[in-house]
């Protein structure tokens, strides 16, 4: 349940952010994550649900985005959706890849009145 | 609640040495280091990238938006990068060693002890929920340890290392093994500063838990397949799980062995006492 730690570090960031923003008062927050980021996207939403009780979040909307796994073929170049880590190229095949996209796991925006 | 480890914080992480009285106890220290340096972002905005929340409502407002894009792994990724400093600087050679709980970790850590421990400067740093069994285990070998009990945590955190590491007050040169909490998902995510992981898979979990816990192998540099003396009475085929694993990650190097018989030890033996060439 690494996601409850996950929460709190998102909490922690935007406490932070309020202070630095002379007590701004946080309407939205939005969270990138990725596919290959190791992080369950429902159970983010649940520990946050939770953990933002009594604190600079908890009224604000919180926007989760999922980004695509993408990875790129080191064979033929083709770039491609790769949501499992191991994925063949769709082209040509290859297992031989870089993923390119999709382990994001980052507080995009805050949004302040 | 623990903002490292979402534990309440009614149950603290504790550093214990095995046969010394006093116990150490003490809640995580909820230091806060965010520098909110700008990072470059990567991905690429086109919206093939991007599923967006069906509750997201374009157009309303919500106030002036503020650019922050900064990673919620920046805590823990900038103490690794500090604990990592120190062991360059002190030439300490670190294993990350994960699995799923009895895989045999311990065991392997025991036998390299034993037959190898003459030959290289070994600390260890054990990471378990609960007990100090694992502690007394390397103790009983006159293995520098320390054991880390982490209470409700799931995982070891850059922190938990480095006031590990402070009190195990490990000597130059030294190679230091960090033995995590028996668990193939959430360690994945936390890098300690390590200079290897090793993730160890045994003959009689699936072949297949490569691509049932792909961020794992993916963060891995080394995977030790152990209990091959067991292959004649179960399921499990090396190839396939090997493969599997290459599939998620190709730069993975293997090791078969069995800590029991011994079998296939002196490979993994010669790659650790070839140390310099890994760092």
């Amino acid at each position: 349940m690494h996601e409850l730690s996950i929460a709190t570090s998102i909490i922690e960031i935007a406490e932070e952010f309020a202070v630095k923003n002379k007590g701004a008062n946080i309407t939205k927050i939005e969270i990138e994550v990725g596919e290959l980021s190791g992080i369950v996207v429902d159970s983010l939403e649940f520990a946050l649900e939770l953990a933002i009780e009594k604190t600079v979040l908890e009224r604000a909307k919180i926007i989760i985005t999922t980004i695509k796994g993408m990875a790129r073929c080191k064979q033929c170049g083709n770039e491609y959706v790769n949501s499992d880590w191991h994925t063949a190229c769709p082209q040509c095949a290859s297992m031989d890849f870089d993923i390119t996209g999709g382990k994001e796991l980052q507080i995009k925006s805050i949004f302040i009145e | 609640m623990c903002d490292t480890c979402g534990c309440e914080g009614d149950s603290p992480v504790t550093y214990n040495k095995p046969n010394e009285e006093h116990s150490h106890d003490e809640k995580h220290e909820h230091t806060h280091e965010h520098p909110h340096h700008e990072h470059p972002h990567h991905h690429d905005h086109d919206d093939k990238h991007h599923s967006h929340d069906p509750k997201h409502e374009h157009g309303h407002s919500h106030g002036k938006e503020i650019k922050i894009e900064q990673s919620i792994l920046t805590k823990n990724n900038s103490l690794a990068e500090r604990n990592r400093g120190y062991f360059e600087a002190k030439n300490i050679f670190v294993l990350n060693l994960v699995s799923s709980p009895g895989s045999g970790k311990t065991s392997l850590l025991e036998r390299t002890l034993k037959d190898i421990g003459q030959d290289l400067n070994f600390y260890v740093v054990e990471g378990d929920q609960q007990t100090m069994n694992d502690a007394n285990r390397i103790a009983a070998l006159k293995v520098p340890v320390i054991q880390i009990n982490t209470g409700n945590g799931c995982h070891l955190d850059a922190e938990m290392v480095n006031k590990a590491v402070k009190q195990l007050n490990v000597a130059n040169d030294a190679v230091l093994v960090i033995e995590n909490v028996g668990n193939l998902v959430c360690p994945s995510l936390f890098d300690l500063g390590e200079s290897k992981r090793v993730v160890v898979i045994s003959v009689t979990e699936g072949d297949d838990k490569p691509i049932k816990y792909p961020t794992m192998f993916h963060s891995a540099d080394i995977c030790i397949i152990n209990k091959i003396d067991l292959l004649p009475y179960v399921d499990f085929d090396v190839e396939k799980a090997k493969n599997y694993a290459l599939s998620v990650n190709h730069h993975l190097k293997f090791f078969e062995v069995s800590v029991k018989t011994g079998e296939g030890m002196e490979a993994w033996y010669a790659w650790l006492k070839d140390v310099e060439q890994h760092k």
